[in-house]
């Protein structure tokens, strides 16, 4: 189960960085999103994966560890609010700049700019 | 504490004149010259406590991880500069008074004028070496503002950037030299550091330790090869010149060497190498004094040749020689500011200070002419000036130290020649202004300035005078103190002025007549001297300047060229190696836990997960396509956590995942349906290869912590949960309890992301696409019927569900975060169906005040503790009965969690709701549709 949960958070991983190397912003912030899940599914796994762990407290049971997963749930919150951030000024650099190229300017632009 | 007033008064003595700018002159400067007076004072009334040899000492920690305390002592060399600095910058500001033109802002210049002497008053008092460290630091920069000050000139800027790259440089080298000493003696105190000069000569860096500080006080104090800052540094206004670079700044340095002469002389290595620098800066600057035809250039190299003089002394360092080295200080400071104040005099009442148009001063200014020929001799070392007594006892000392073995007669023969050299241009200096006939007429017409201009001058040539011929009774004293504080123990000596028939005298003799001579000669000698082109170390700086600048232009050219893609790849570069090093010092990837077994429906999960990323990733250019794929992996991530024991994190992912879909989908309505192909395939390959190398990294290293065995510090939590934070929900219960403080944090971003959105939404005109990217017109039914009526009526249990989550949040899976989310989210619900306006005319609220209510409610709870006496952030609990309702609990915790509650809800409705808006009708709409140029400029 371990190997398996570690694949799946790799590919994730992967996927998710191969679209934030993309040219134009909206799979840019796709991939930041795709990578925020990756990343919060690492971090809870940093705890042990626990099945039929008890997440309340009552007489002596078998917990799961509830420190990472507090840590993910404001991490899922502020994952939120980056995501929204960058997919606004996404917009916002589109209509200020006429594209929506990461930098700002499509390579035509360049090298016009160049010559 | 008398201590730190005086090291205080000064800085505090900035604010004057900063606040004081709209007082007139008079008034401004009277009130600048009282802080500093006061310290001066405070200076003297500790003279008594003093002569009886002790020195005081103030110290309160500062930081001492560091070693670094604020330390002050006042000890005789301490007190010789405390005089010298406050004295001579008392008669300097009166001098500049007058010097500077009504229309000049005297209130900065005055500001910077205390700053440096304050920075240099906390050099002088420093009883750590960190904090002398700091105080240099903030002389070179006041240095460099006030050479700067007339901003509007080129050579002005140029000169004080000069002053600031040198001094600053060196500034960073004597940090590197104090580090190794505070490595070496093990605290940078300065009692410390004195009494430990044996362990640092023993110890194996000594060389680089003594190199380095070297560098610092060579590079403040002008010394050979660093001398070519000082003539530039001439462009400041006069009064700055005669401060900073004849009784102050420049002697920085060699007070540092004064002051750590304890530590660092005693061995050969220093005798040689800072004696042969300062004979090396004293012919130097002696023979450009000679050969340069500004007033201010010609007072500049002999200062350069004067620091050097007594840098000489510094280096021989037998006792006598640092006698007569602070002698010198003490001299030189006062003729040398005196000349100072006379050339300024010059510059001001003739409009210039070049030699060829000065000449026959003395008729029209008698009384500048006799100042400043007093001070020129005793620049010179003539008798019964005080410049001679010590000019005397280091042509002893050269006599007399064993400095270069068999050759040693060379040093008392290039003193001898530097005196020849001294002689010679305080000839020239006094004779070519005041009695030479003039070649040209000066542009105006001299006369002696206002008596009090020359009241400082006046001073301090008296004083010239004074101690020539009473020096024991003068100066005896202070140089007693001093001496003292700088060989530790006290020093035997009488100051005479008839030393009888001696050697030193027939050098002193040799020096007048030759340099007499020189003078009649030196007309010769510099036509001689055109032939050669001389080098202008601005010119050789600039070029230097300008060449690293340009480096650093095209290796910036080549690191930054403004590419996203190109940063982000380096960046994930440099992760992926710095991981995969971490990964290759393992032992072993696997860990000695065993794995749990896999069941078909994690399999499927697991697939499903993998299919939906990849699927995400490889129609990333049908941008829908891929959104969809990407709510499904967040759809499979909350199951996810369902399924390992954490129902709050599914319940919060499933939530999150609604909020950022639809806003996801907002944006896309705004932005290209599709991604143009604009990716080379080997790039796209490269790109690949780099992400699946970092993904396998990642999947390594969460095998490897998964298969370990790991401690977590979380049983603190499981056992304090329900009696410290009276809540069953240990999640919960660290959220709003345990690490409180950080969820505040966190709703704080949260509320800020909202508002900095909510900015750039502001007047954001984008264009409406009126068909997708297939042509297909949008559907004209902008609000469906079964929309509408499901989501109204839903809002109100969905309302409930959330009050019900929020209220059993402590003790069951539930909570701020996600009750919040699901308000939003029917919120958001109903806007969708009915649209902005209509909603808006309902609830006619502002979201940005919910989000700020909501974190400040969350922050009043947190300092609601201090009232009782606890922490930030404690919570309290009770367990109160009501009829009806039962057994129930109220904690403060829960008033936190409200707090989460509202930012959650107003940040999320502030993203969304304001999103929304930029779709309403009133905006302009676009009528082509040529999809990818669909935007417009904002339209102002």
């Amino acid at each position: 189960m371990e190997s398996l949960y570690a694949i799946t958070t790799g590919v994730l991983s992967a996927c998710g960085l191969y679209l934030m190397l993309r040219g134009r912003t909206f799979p840019v912030v796709v991939g930041l999103t795709l990578l925020s899940y990756a990343v919060n599914l690492f971090l809870f796994s940093m705890g042990g994966l626990t099945t039929h762990g008890a997440a309340i407290i009552d007489g002596d049971r078998h917990y799961a560890d509830p420190l990472p997963q507090a840590l993910v749930l404001t991490a899922i919150v502020i994952g939120f609010a980056m995501t929204a951030f960058a997919v606004i000024l996404a917009m916002r650099a589109r209509g200020d700049m006429g594209n929506d190229h990461v930098d700002g300017r499509t390579r035509e632009d360049r090298e016009e700019g160049r010559r | 504490m008398t201590l730190l007033w005086i090291a205080l008064l000064p800085l505090l003595g900035v604010l004057v004149p900063a606040l004081g700018a709209s007082l007139r002159r008079r008034e401004c400067s009277l009130a600048t010259a009282a802080l500093p007076a006061l310290a001066l004072l405070l200076t003297l009334a500790e003279v008594p406590a003093l002569l009886d040899g002790e020195t005081l000492r103030f110290a309160v920690d500062w930081i001492p991880a560091l070693g670094l305390e604020l330390a002050f002592r006042l000890d005789g060399l301490t007190l010789l500069f405390n005089l010298l600095i406050l004295g001579i910058g008392l008669l300097i500001l009166l001098y500049a008074h007058y010097y500077l033109a009504p229309e000049e802002p005297y209130g900065r210049f005055y500001a910077y004028l205390i700053l440096f002497m304050a920075s240099m008053v906390g050099i002088v008092m420093a009883d750590n070496l960190l904090l002398l460290w700091l105080f240099w630091e903030l002389t070179s920069l006041s240095s460099f503002l006030l050479i700067g000050f007339w901003s509007h000139r080129s050579d002005a800027r140029k000169g004080a950037r000069m002053a600031l790259a040198v001094t600053g440089a060196g500034g960073l080298a004597l940090l590197a030299g104090f580090l190794l000493i505070g490595d070496v003696v093990g605290s940078y105190n300065l009692d410390r550091v004195l009494t430990s000069g044996d362990a640092i000569l023993a110890d194996p860096r000594y060389p680089l330790i003594l190199a380095l500080v070297l560098l610092g006080a060579f590079a403040k104090s002008a010394q050979f090869p660093f001398q070519f800052w000082l003539p530039h540094a001439m462009a400041a206004p006069t009064p700055v010149s005669a401060y900073l670079h004849s009784a102050t700044m420049v002697k920085a340095g060699i007070f540092l060497m004064a002051r750590l002469h304890p530590a660092l002389a005693g061995s050969e290595l220093w005798t040689l190498v800072v004696s042969l620098v300062g004979m090396t800066t004293l012919l130097y600057g002696a023979w450009f004094a000679l050969m340069k035809t500004d007033l201010k250039g010609i007072l500049a190299f002999s200062t350069v040749s004067h620091l050097g003089l007594i840098t000489v002394l510094l280096g021989i360092g037998s006792p006598m020689a640092v006698l007569a080295a602070l002698f010198h200080i003490l001299n030189h400071a006062t003729f040398k500011a005196a000349l100072f104040m006379g050339s300024g005099i010059i510059d001001h009442e003739t409009g210039t200070r070049e030699l060829a148009r000065l000449g026959g001063l003395a008729r029209v200014m008698p009384l500048t002419a006799v100042l400043t020929a007093i001070a020129g001799a005793a620049m010179a070392g003539v008798p019964l000036l005080n410049g001679f007594l010590s000019k005397e006892m280091l042509f002893t000392e050269t006599l007399e130290t064993p400095v270069l073995g068999g050759l040693s007669w060379l040093m008392p023969a290039l003193a001898t020649a530097g005196g020849v050299l001294s002689v010679a241009y305080s000839l020239r200096l006094v004779h070519a202004v005041f009695f030479k006939a003039p070649r040209q007429a000066p542009p105006k017409a001299p006369h002696d300035p206002p008596r009090m201009m020359s009241a400082p001058m006046a001073l301090l040539t008296a004083l010239c005078v004074l101690v020539g011929l009473f020096p024991s009774a003068l100066a005896g004293g202070l140089l007693d103190l001093a001496t003292r504080a700088v060989l530790l123990v006290p020093l035997e000596f009488h100051l005479a002025i008839w030393h009888g028939f001696n050697l030193p005298l027939a050098m002193s003799a040799v020096a007048l007549v030759a340099g007499v001579g020189l003078y009649l000669l030196h007309a010769h000698l510099r036509r001689f001297l055109r032939g050669f082109r001389p080098v202008d170390a601005r010119l050789v700086f600039e070029a230097a300047m300008q060449r690293s600048a340009r480096h650093a232009e095209r290796l910036l050219g080549h690191l930054d060229n403004a590419s996203l893609q190109r940063y982000m790849g380096l960046l994930l570069l440099a992760a992926l190696g710095l991981v995969a090093l971490g990964l290759g010092q393992m032992p072993s990837l696997a860990g000695d836990q065993p794995q749990q077994p896999v069941d078909g429906v994690l399999l499927t999960g697991a697939a499903l997960l993998i299919f939906s990323g990849l699927a995400t990733a490889i129609t990333h250019r049908h941008r829908l396509i891929s959104l969809l794929m990407l709510s499904m992996v967040g759809l499979l991530v909350s199951l996810t956590f369902a399924r390992f024991s954490a129902p709050d994190l599914a319940l919060t992912q499933l939530s999150v995942e609604v909020v950022t879909i639809i806003l996801l989908m907002l944006a896309l309505f705004f932005l290209p349906q599709k991604t143009p192909r604009e990716s080379s395939l080997p790039r796209s390959l490269r790109d690949a290869a780099l992400a699946s190398a970092l993904g396998m990294t990642i999947a390594s290293l969460n095998y490897a912590v998964l298969t370990r065995d790991i401690s977590s510090i979380s049983g603190f939590f499981l056992d304090n949960s329900v009696t410290g934070g009276g809540g069953h929900n240990v999640v919960n219960v660290i959220l709003v309890d345990f690490r409180g403080f950080d969820t505040l944090g966190e709703i704080t971003v949260l509320a800020i992301a909202g508002l900095a959105i909510f900015k750039l939404l502001n007047r954001l005109r984008l264009f409406m696409p009126h068909s997708d990217a297939e042509g297909r017109l949008w559907c004209p039914d902008r609000y469906p019927m079964i929309l509408t009526t499901i989501s109204q009526a839903l809002l109100p249990l969905a309302l409930l569900v959330s009050a019900f989550i929020f209220l059993r949040g402590h003790n069951l899976p539930g909570g701020g975060f996600i009750a919040g989310l699901i308000t939003a989210v029917a919120l958001i619900l109903l806007l969708m169906a009915r649209g902005v306006e209509w909603a808006q005319s309902r609830l006619d609220f502002q979201y940005q005040p919910v989000a700020i209510a909501g974190v400040g409610l969350a922050a009043l709870t947190g300092l609601g503790s201090w009232l009782f006496g606890h922490p930030f952030l404690t919570s309290a609990f009770g367990h109160f009965h009501l009829p009806l309702v039962g057994d129930f609990e109220l904690a403060t915790a829960l008033l936190f969690d409200l707090g989460v509650y509202l930012a959650v809800v107003g940040a999320t409705l502030m993203i969304l709701a304001n999103l929304g808006k930029v779709t309403t009708a009133h905006r302009p709409v676009k009528d082509d549709h040529s999809a990818d140029t669909a935007t417009g400029k904002e339209k102002r």
